[in-house]
Order: structure tokens, then sequence, then C-alpha cells
């Protein structure tokens, strides 16, 4: 495996929620390696840091990535400044995608906020078999239903305010949804706080999870150290991993939160 | 094509752009991206004695034209470098640079032993962390402390010793001029400089460790004005860091005096930067017709 970096014309900008973008970069060579669960790192003009983003979507005919990302502070406003036609440059495909199990297995994915994109590629790969319990601050912020819906899975809706769907949490429709009957695996992505509700919850019906994590990362491929999270080490220590090497997936039995 | 190899401590580089420390692990990640052969050097991630876990995260905030970090050091121990990130290193046709760093003069002078072992062509003293709790930085922080620590380290090894220098101190002069006294055969300057960053939110600062090590281009004529001053005052080759992102940095760096110079946070951005360096360099020195790069080092014309 290599990693690729180079500048790839934008192919498509949209704006989905507020600050919410979504982009298709055509990066053929990326995208022919690059796997659901995995990110890219953008450079930003006039950022000293890259910006890791997760990968919504891969399609390796087309050579393109789907890119959704929320603006958070500067340097992701100054990348959604950019335009179709403009160039990015895309450093990837990084990190550790998720582990996908045959596709007729029972998944469900949980996407909390902007940590739904990275979940689309991992129900793409289920489709039917797949419930994708989603959960957004109010209405106006929900993105990607409708891509989740037309790959084929159950969508479950929950928001904050109940403006749309579950007037709650994910982790309400998540165990619901347990009950209701088994999984052979669960995959999350969004606030820690979530993640770690519903690994616990992963925990009490037996189901694996993997967890997708994010940190304040610099070099992106493992060389500097800067993304360290803590994880439990088989004779019950810590240590630290990195997210951008080591993750951004992992299980999430090992993650100390 | 002009000579770009440079001499530095008795160790022959084939041209002057080594990768600084920290920023480069052990070059397995880059090598991803390219052969190390077209390095001058690698300075590999900072070594203790024993295997350190490194600071709490948040370990990385952005500032303008540079970041901090507060890694802490986290690496794998000095065995486990020697066996494990060693031997896959050494036939990588560069410079191998050990950089030794520690927090009691005890796992200095045992780090240096068994570097002194090892197959490492010289070994960074690192006596300028600014993220640890004891040690690092401390003995860098004055003329007695940083002598004392390169005479022991000296009684260690017959390694070529190049010793690098912290910014954060009031005369970095006296301290490369007492390092060179004690029989260090190079300084590199500089690491980086304490800064910070608060979330106003919050109100908690970035970093997990409050403050850390700023890096970047922000920091370069900073750097530039040290190497300068240092180079002036001293017979040892210096090597130059800090900032230094482009071909034009690297050679500022050397006309005011540096013989060799570390590239580090720019990989960040541009893991290519170092090639692009060495070629920008190559290209610059072939249009002015310098047949050598050695000629200009230290040929800055001061008012």
């Amino acid at each position: 495996m290599s990693y690729i970096q180079n500048v790839y014309p934008i192919q498509s900008r949209d704006a989905i929620a507020r600050d919410v973008f979504d982009y298709v970069v055509a990066c053929p060579d990326i995208a022919s390696q690059s796997h659901a669960g995995q990110f890219v790192h953008i450079r930003v003009a006039g950022h000293t840091l890259r910006r890791p983003i997760s990968i919504c979507e891969v399609n390796r005919e087309k050579g393109t990535l789907r890119l959704v990302f929320e603006v958070r502070g500067s340097g992701t406003e100054a990348m959604s400044m950019l335009s179709v036609g403009d160039l990015m440059d895309v450093m990837g495909p990084l990190g550790n995608g998720f582990t996908l199990l045959s596709p007729d297995s029972r998944a469900i994915v949980v996407g909390g906020g902007i940590g739904t994109p990275p979940m689309l590629e991992t129900a793409k790969h289920y489709a039917e078999n797949c419930t994708a319990i989603l959960g957004f601050r109010d209405a106006a912020h929900v993105i990607l239903d409708e891509d989740f819906d037309a790959c084929g899975c159950d969508v479950r809706l929950a928001t904050d305010d109940g403006s749309k769907g579950h007037h709650g949490f994910v982790t309400d429709l998540l165990r619901q949804r347990l009950e209701e009957g088994g999984a052979d695996i669960i995959y999350a992505c969004g606030p820690k706080g979530m993640l770690q509700a519903v690994a616990a919850i992963a925990e009490e019906f037996g189901v694996r999870c993997e967890v997708s994590l994010e940190e304040r990362m610099a070099c992106g491929i493992g060389a500097c150290l800067g993304c360290a999270t803590p994880i439990r080490t088989a004779d019950g220590g810590m240590t630290y991993k990195h997210v951008c090497k080591d993750g951004p997936v992992f299980d999430a039995k090992e993650v100390i939160f | 094509m002009a000579n770009l190899k440079v001499n530095i401590a008795g160790v022959e580089f084939k041209n002057p752009i080594i990768t600084a420390s920290g920023c480069f692990g052990f070059g397995r990640e880059y090598e991803k991206m390219y052969p190390l052969e077209k390095l001058g050097g690698m300075s590999l991630k900072g070594t203790t004695y024993a295997e350190r876990l490194g600071n709490p995260p948040p370990r990385i905030a952005e500032t303008a034209s540079g970041m901090l970090n507060s890694v802490g050091l986290q690496n794998p121990g000095v065995k486990h470098f020697i066996k494990e990130e060693l031997p896959y290193l050494l036939d990588k046709g560069t410079v191998i640079i050990a950089n030794a760093a520690g927090s009691a003069l005890e796992d200095y002078r045992m780090l240096a032993e068994e570097l002194d072992q090892s197959a490492v062509d010289m070994i960074e003293l690192n006596i300028s962390c600014p993220n640890v709790k004891s040690g690092g930085m401390t003995f860098g922080a004055s003329c007695e402390s940083a002598s004392e620590i390169v005479r022991e380290i000296r009684k260690a090894t017959s390694k070529p010793l190049m010793v690098k220098l912290s910014p954060n101190v009031t005369d970095i002069v006296s301290i490369a001029q007492s390092v060179e006294a004690e029989g260090a055969d190079a300084v590199s300057l500089i690491n980086t400089l304490v800064g910070m960053r608060i979330d106003i939110e919050s109100r908690r600062p970035i970093l997990h460790q409050n403050t850390g090590g700023l890096s970047g281009p922000a920091v370069f004529p900073v750097a530039l004005a040290m190497v300068w001053k240092v180079a002036n005052a001293v017979k040892i080759p210096v090597v130059g860091l800090g900032g230094v992102e482009k071909w034009q940095d690297a050679i500022e760096m050397m006309l005011a005096g540096a013989t060799g110079v570390q590239v580090g946070t720019a990989m960040f951005y541009d893991p290519y930067a170092p090639l692009k360096i060495i070629e920008g360099m190559n290209e610059w020195l072939d249009r002015n017709g310098i047949a050598d790069v050695g000629e200009i080092i230290g040929q800055v014309r001061p008012w």
C-alpha cells in the first residue's frame, strides 16, 4: 500500500444542510485504493495542518470520492469556498477502514451528526441487510437520509428536538432495533459520548462493535504521533494508539472513552 | 548539477537536507511516498532509554503559520529501536541520526552507551524538548547543565555527537559555546518555542499539557537569527532548523552559516517538501554558477 498526494479537480459541490458541504472529487488513483471508513487529508490554503475528512462514498468506476464535511473553523470554512473545477490537494487513502462482513450479515450503522457520512459506504455494502440509525440536532441538520434510503437500508432517524423522526437519541433507536432482533455487527461514528453509549449497548447485547474516532491530527500517516487516543491493552493496562494510522476505526472494546 | 555533498562532524551527507526529529517517525511512513535514499539524512523520533507513553491528547494545536505539539517523547525505548527499527533503516542509503532524549543524567548516559554500540551514524542529543516534565529542555537551559550532560555523554560514546539546542533560553550562543567546549561535534538549532492556545468557549488550553512547542514557518526568522549568531560564535558545524518549508529557506539557513538543514513541520502539509527543497536548491546553485553547495555556507553579507 502507498500513500498518494496530489491535486484533483472538484466535480461537484453542494450545500446539503446548514454549514454542511458535499463534494465529489475526481481522484482515480486514490479512489481505486479507498475503503469504507478510511479518510483523506486535505490541504487548506493559509493553514499549517491538513484537515482529516472521512470518505463518504467511493466510486471506483468513475474514479471519484465523495466527501461530506461540516464547517467547524477557519480551515473547513476555507475548504467550503472551493468551487467546481477548482483543485483540491488530497492525500490518501489514510487509516484503516471498517471490517466488512459478508453482505448478507445483519449490520447496524449508527451516525451522529457529521459522524454520518463515513457510514454510507459501509451501509451500501449491506444494503437491505443494514439498519441505519442516524441522529441530528434538528430537522434542518438532517443529512444523507435519502442516500441511505436509496441503498435499501432500513433508515431510522432521531433528532434532539423531535423536529424529525424520533424525539431523542440514536441510542434509544439502537436499543429498540436490537430488541426487535439480533445483529452481527454495529458500526458507529459521532460524538464521543454517543460512541461510549453505543459501545455499552453493543456489549450488553453481545454484538461486535466498531467505532470511528476523531482527534487533532498533524501528519495523518503515523509519523508525528500527534493524534493519540487511549486504548486498553490485553493485560488491562493503557497505551496510546494513533487515530490516523491505527484507526480511525477501533474495536469498541479496546477504546477507553 | 552542483555538488550537494556536505560533511557534518565527519559524516558525509549526499545533500544538506535532513528530516527533523519528531516529524518523520522512524522513516517507515514517508517511505510509502518516496525512497528515503533521496534524503541527506534522517533524524529519527526522539528516543529515550525506557519506553515512554507520551502525553495525553490533545497533543496538537494549529497556530498562525505554525502549530503547537506536546507529544511528550512517545517512543518504544532504545532497545526496541535498535532491535526493531534500526536494522530496517541501515540499507536505505541515507545518514541515520538517532535523536537521544531523557529525563535524568543517568538515563541519558545509559541511552548513549546503547547507541554507541549500535550502527547509527550520528547521535543528536536532545536537551531541548519542551514537552516533558523533568529533564528535556531543563538540561539545555543553562550553560552549566548543558556542559555537564555533554561531558557525560561524550565519555559514553565516540559516535559523532550533535547537540540540539533550545531557543527558550537567554543566550543560545553561550550554550552553544559551552557544548562545543565539552566536545560536541556539531549543534542543531532550534527546537520548538514554548507556546499556548486557549479554546475561548471551554476556557481550556487546547493542549492537554497546557503549553507545547511552536514550530512551522512562524518560527523561521527566529531560527535563522539564532543560527547566524551561533554559526559566528562556534567552530563546529551548525545544522539549522525551524520553519524551513521551501528551498529559499534552506539557502537562507546555509548563507547564515548552517552546513545542514532540517525540515520538519512542512512535511505535514507537503510530504514532498524535503525533495522539493533539494531540487530547488540544486537548480538555484546551477543558475548562479555555484559548483559546490559548501561555497554558500556562512556567505551572508551582513550590513
